[in-house]
């Protein structure tokens, strides 16, 4: 508890027992002369003014500074109207619950709220810098790039960099949400954010800290409330009308029947405070977004970043999900499997592939130099021309070699013998002579099979699969996984068609995930309602242009978000319905003189308390 | 320019909306968002103006929830 809610605590306190001694008092004998008007309205002052005298001075400032409808007003309005018809019990009584859910309330959001910062606490709070000989706690906003710092055992690493001394185990859950630690040694990428083992590391920062992935992820989250789910701005929306109304009522219902059919003021007056105590929005314009936050930070949990309420609101409607086959289902980690050169000259064959290639981003290109092994002498290379969708084009030592798929060899009028291996197969032709084939595959990830299932069985309709590979390739991979349907031998713009037309087909309320690695699909990844991207895989642009990251690329996590979104998605619902349905029952009531106060206060603080402890199982994920 | 500011005693959801709809209407702000569970205003403003708009965001803030504080 806070120092002010410790205070309020124990202003409810006193006031109640005030309150209780003035019930006692009042109803023993001999007290029949107190009961007479001043007497028995200044004996309850006493405990409202206790409990109540801050609600009085904020509605009184608050009107001085043109804010009319608010919670404070309303509150004084409906006391006061309670003092007016002699109600002295319900007055105190009414300010005292409100008081107490008010307490409640706000003790239940700073819990959620900090249960979910906590789960951000991912921020370091500095860098260990040598200077002159000796270690020093520097801030990492000061740290430039290309600094070694020193990571304790234990300590949590402040920048992104690369190791350059030591080995230790990296605890990455933090960031991902998986618990087996990493292993990392000298030369290895390590990123900011995740807690270093036992060991102690040396690490020469790549990043400035805004750069870092600690503080991108972060900025990510934050921003994430920003980009409202359209529960919340009907929420919004409706919290504008419903007060001004719901106090036009009161004040009609305080006047017209004494007016007109000459009733009694003070029953009707009633029933107007009781409108008014109702008239707050509080419990939906808390609850709602507090869940989606929730949903967000039980994402986060489980190392899947989701940038905004909508995202989360579309990923329940979840209907067609659409993958990327290579770095997405597959591993991306190409190895060279086959060599297979016209002649006999496998290790020229190599050779020229890894000079073609080797300023290609490509994972093949990538697994072609490591296959190499040596290194290439880049400076024998010159008009490297990369033709999206079919390979690469480039002179080595004068002569033009071709390296990429059918239809590059195609595309240059090469004759060549079609290779029939399984895998991606990289072609090379010289000077417009076909020199062989160069066989690359690549492994679907362990769990790649039983994400497309759960998916299934969570309700997903269609799962389809794009890939710029071969049909053999590409459809082996999508029957092993048990993919609905495949698309094959796709350039990068094709599947952006691919998945419109697939939009297309989608009913209303329908969605559709793209779930790729970043690259080359960024355009993809955001014409999709959802683009979802691998994390640690994908490039930082993949990163930007994604509504979800999964961050460590384990396609089995979209299930698992998907149900954190059913279940906050859920609770919305059971918020919005529950708070309104009961909100109109008392109103109903009030109007018809059957509802009292008490019922009032349950419908504006017990409701807001019982939606945000509601709204906090959002936040909670089952491990 | 785009900045964040840490805000101390934000209490109530409906008012951190009310602040975000006036805030968003000042002239020179591009866009801005007050989230009542982080308890933090993000803005968005003009670079030039930027330090009058803050006095202007400041005093809508009081305006409507006169105990909440920017941590400027």
């Amino acid at each position: 508890m806070t120092k002010n809610q410790k205070i309020m605590l124990g202003r409810i306190i006193a006031a109640a027992v005030l309150y209780a001694a003035v019930i006692l008092g009042t109803s023993m004998k001999g007290a029949e002369d107190f009961l007479k008007f001043p007497y028995l309205f200044l004996l309850y002052l006493i405990p409202y003014l206790v409990i109540g005298w801050d609600i009085v001075y904020k509605a009184a400032r608050n009107i001085s500074h043109g804010q009319v409808f608010d919670e404070n007003f309303l509150m004084c309005i409906a006391t006061f109207g309670a003092f007016g018809v002699n109600e002295y019990k319900e007055a105190v009584a009414v300010m005292l619950f409100y008081q107490v859910g008010e307490l409640f309330q706000n003790y239940a959001v700073n819990r959620s709220r900090q249960s979910i910062t906590a789960l951000m606490d991912i921020c370091p709070e500095y860098a260990n810098v040598e200077v002159d000989g000796e270690l020093r706690q520097l801030d990492p906003d000061d740290v430039e790039i290309g600094t070694v710092i020193t990571v304790k055992p234990g300590e949590r690493i402040p920048l992104d960099g690369v190791v350059v001394e030591g080995a230790s185990m990296i605890d990455t859950s933090a960031l991902t949400g998986e618990s087996v630690p990493r292993k990392v040694q000298k030369g290895e990428e390590i990123i900011s954010g995740c807690i270093n083992g036992s060991g102690l590391l040396k690490v020469k920062t790549t990043k400035e800290f805004d750069d870092s992935t600690v503080a991108k992820i972060l900025e990510l989250v934050e921003n994430a409330s920003s980009k409202k789910a359209k529960a919340e701005n009907f929420i919004t929306k409706f919290a504008r009308y419903y007060t001004p109304i719901v106090v036009c009522a009161a004040v009609l219902l305080a006047l017209l029947p004494p007016l007109i059919l000459g009733e009694p003021f003070a029953e009707w007056v009633k029933s107007a405070c009781i409108f008014l105590v109702i008239s707050c929005p509080c419990a939906l314009v808390i609850s709602v977004p507090l869940s989606f936050f929730g949903g967000i930070g039980a994402a986060s949990k489980k190392g899947v970043l989701v940038k905004g309420s909508n995202y989360l609101e579309a990923l329940a409607k979840l209907d067609t999900i659409v993958f990327d086959k290579t770095g997405t289902l597959t591993k991306g980690e190409f190895k060279v499997s086959e060599i297979i050169p016209v002649g006999d000259e496998k290790a020229g064959l190599l050779e020229m592939a890894a000079y073609a290639e080797c300023y290609s981003d490509h994972p093949a290109a990538k697994s072609i130099c490591e296959a190499f092994k040596k290194t290439v002498d880049s400076t024998q290379v010159e008009k490297v021309e990369e033709i999206a969708g079919h390979g690469v084009k480039a002179i080595w030592n004068g002569k033009t070699i071709l390296a990429g798929n059918e239809k590059l060899m195609q595309r240059f009028g090469v004759n060549m013998i079609p290779c029939e291996s399984i895998g991606t197969v990289v072609y090379l032709a010289k000077d417009g002579v076909f020199q062989g084939a160069i066989v690359i595959s690549d492994r679907i990830k362990e769990n790649a099979k039983r994400a497309v299932q759960r998916l299934k069985t969570d309700g997903v309709k269609k799962t389809v699969m794009l890939t710029g590979d071969r049909k053999q390739t590409g459809e082996k991979v999508a029957e092993q996984i048990g993919i609905d349907e495949v698309y094959t031998e796709l350039l990068p713009q094709q599947k952006v068609e691919k998945v419109e037309i697939l939009l297309q087909e989608l009913g209303g309320k329908e969605k559709l995930a793209f779930v790729g690695d970043g690259i080359n699909d960024a355009p993809v990844l955001s014409r999709a309602d959802i683009g979802i991207a691998m994390g640690s895989m994908g490039s930082d642009a993949a990163i930007e242009a994604a509504d979800v990251v999964l961050m460590d690329d384990d396609p089995e996590k979209i299930s698992d978000v998907v149900a954190i979104a059913r279940k906050t998605l859920k609770i919305v619902k059971q918020n919005i319905t529950f708070a309104l349905a009961v909100k109109a029952i008392v109103l109903l009531l009030g109007a018809f003189q059957v509802a009292n106060m008490w019922e009032a206060v349950f419908a504006d603080v017990g409701v807001s308390v019982i939606a945000i402890l509601n709204a906090a199982r959002a936040l909670k994920v089952k491990k | 320019m785009k900045k964040k500011f840490k805000m101390s005693n934000l209490d109530c959801a409906h008012c951190a909306s009310k602040m975000e709809d006036a805030i968003k209407k000042i002239d020179g702000v591009e866009d801005a968002t007050v989230s009542f569970i982080m308890q933090k205003l993000t803005l968005q403003a003009d670079d030039e103006r930027f330090d009058s708009i803050m006095k202007e965001v400041v005093s809508i803030c009081k305006r409507i929830e006169p105990d909440c504080t920017i941590e400027v």
